[in-house]
């Protein structure tokens, strides 16, 4: 049998302020599918998911067969600070779950459930990102986009949070898109790997195309890659 | 029996005001009351020439206002903040020209010795109305503060409960010029629930505390005005500002 398709996206153009930051991109991503997206900063990432999320205008097409689907944006796009006092528990009840549903979570992504009483500004780093991973997880999303889930986290804070995913991943066949830029998670989780710098660079299975030359293609010659677009 | 009416108008605007507040403070937008207070006063001071519902004057000003900033934000593409100290200065400046000065002072600090039966239900309505809608809004407005692309992912319109959150102040406004006049409905939001913050651990103790201790500041500021003879919306502001510095104290 075929797997399903859960996402086509095709002739994808996004134009934001007069420029174009994502061109003429196509691609598809299947059930149980993890889809690993690679490029340098500024190369349209973050636009891609946030696009594909119907957060921004585009040209083109992008159908989903899915309607659960969950986001974590960019560490960097959450207003963390102690601005109110928000608790834990207050937080995952705006997504309308049961007090065991949380707790079960929490416990998943190896929090204690004394931390629900915690403010939601009072938190560490690792606990906040495994805080905010529970909560996109909670309601059981067939899909999932990840944008940079373990900046800003140590080594072994990385490490655990990609056995969660993958542990996730396994157990509630959920198709994975993820931003990162870390080589080693392509090479042990990826199914595939989109490599973009506004255009798609190279596109298959991680062991195919990830050679050297790709990757200098995506990585190593930015500047020049740049200039040669302008010649 | 004027004075019964006056607690209970008082009671009812401040839980709304406290309540809703405590979503301002959140959100940084308490002094937005402020500047929608002053723009207030010509229409207060003119339903008090003309002797129609104070409320109303005041609504059909803030109409008048948020229509006018539009038109110059459209038009200029100034910051809204900018635009809207223009638009109520000037509306401040002219009540002053044109309306008789004891009229205004009314305007500007509230005046309720003369609270019709009719005035009483309608504000209790309203002010029921403004803490329904907003209870229903407010965790969603939180997790806008929080991540907008977060909340529309979870399917949230944040431009429509921008204006409905945006609707509910200016209503909010209108009833409490009322009892505090133009110049402190600012207080009247931001107070109680600064106060609040610090005395509450979360979400739910945060907003209900900004509402008792808002109805309580009017609550006392219109005994105290009943007792001593001052204008009532000095002094609810001045309660409720003490009872921010008690809650200085207990800080958690």
């Amino acid at each position: 049998m075929m797997p399903k398709k859960i996402l086509k996206v095709n002739n994808l153009t996004v134009t934001l302020d007069g420029e174009e930051i994502i061109k003429d991109l196509s691609f598809e991503v299947e059930e149980r599918e993890v889809l690993v997206i690679l490029g340098p900063n500024g190369a349209g990432k973050t636009t891609l998911l946030r696009t594909l999320l119907g957060l921004l205008p585009y040209q083109g097409e992008i159908s989903w067969s899915k309607k659960d689907i969950s986001y974590l944006p960019p560490q960097e796009l959450f207003q963390r600070k102690d601005l109110l006092p928000l608790s834990i528990e207050e937080f995952f009840k705006f997504k309308k779950v049961s007090s065991a549903q949380i707790l079960e979570i929490l416990k998943l992504v190896g929090l204690e459930s004394s931390l629900l009483k915690r403010r939601y500004g009072t938190l560490s780093t690792g606990q906040f990102q495994r805080m905010i991973i529970a909560w996109a997880l909670v309601n059981k999303p067939s899909v999932l986009l990840l944008d940079e889930p373990t900046s800003g986290i140590d080594i072994g804070g990385q490490e655990t949070i990609y056995s969660l995913l993958h542990k996730f991943w396994e157990e509630r066949n959920m198709s994975i898109l993820l931003v990162t830029h870390d080589l080693n998670i392509v090479y042990e989780h990826a199914n595939n790997v989109l490599c973009l710098n506004k255009k798609k660079l190279c596109y298959g299975e991680p062991m195919k195309i990830l050679t050297p030359e790709n990757l200098e293609r995506a990585y190593g010659t930015g500047i020049k890659f740049y200039k040669h677009k302008h010649k | 029996m004027q004075f019964i009416l006056a607690l209970i108008i008082g009671a009812s605007i401040g839980a709304a005001a406290g309540y809703i507040g405590s979503l301002m403070v959140t959100k940084r937008m308490a002094l937005t009351a402020g500047s929608l207070g002053h723009l207030t006063i010509p229409g207060v001071a003119l339903a008090l020439v003309y002797g129609f519902d104070v409320s109303l004057g005041a609504l059909l000003f803030l109409a008048i206002g948020i229509a006018l900033i539009w038109l110059f934000e459209q038009r200029t593409k100034l910051p809204l903040e900018a635009l809207t100290g223009v638009v109520f200065a000037s509306s401040l400046a002219v009540a002053f020209l044109f309306l008789p000065e004891e009229k205004t002072t009314k305007a500007l600090i509230g005046d309720i010795s003369q609270i019709s039966f009719a005035a009483v239900i309608i504000t209790i309505v309203l002010s029921l109305t403004i803490f329904l809608i907003t209870k229903k809004i407010f965790s969603k407005m939180i997790l806008i503060s929080i991540s907008e692309d977060l909340a529309q992912v979870e399917g949230i319109n944040i431009k429509k409960y921008n204006f409905i959150y945006l609707a509910c102040i200016a209503l909010t406004v209108a009833l409490g010029v009322r009892i505090v006049g133009g110049l402190l409905t600012a207080a009247l939001v931001a107070i109680p629930a600064c106060t609040s913050r610090n005395l509450s651990r979360n979400l739910f103790q945060y907003s209900y505390g900004g509402m008792i201790v808002g109805s309580l500041s009017c609550i006392l500021g219109i005994i105290g005005f009943k007792l001593m003879g001052i204008s009532a919306g000095p002094l609810i502001i001045i309660t409720s500002t003490l009872f921010f510095l008690i809650s200085l104290i207990f800080k958690r």
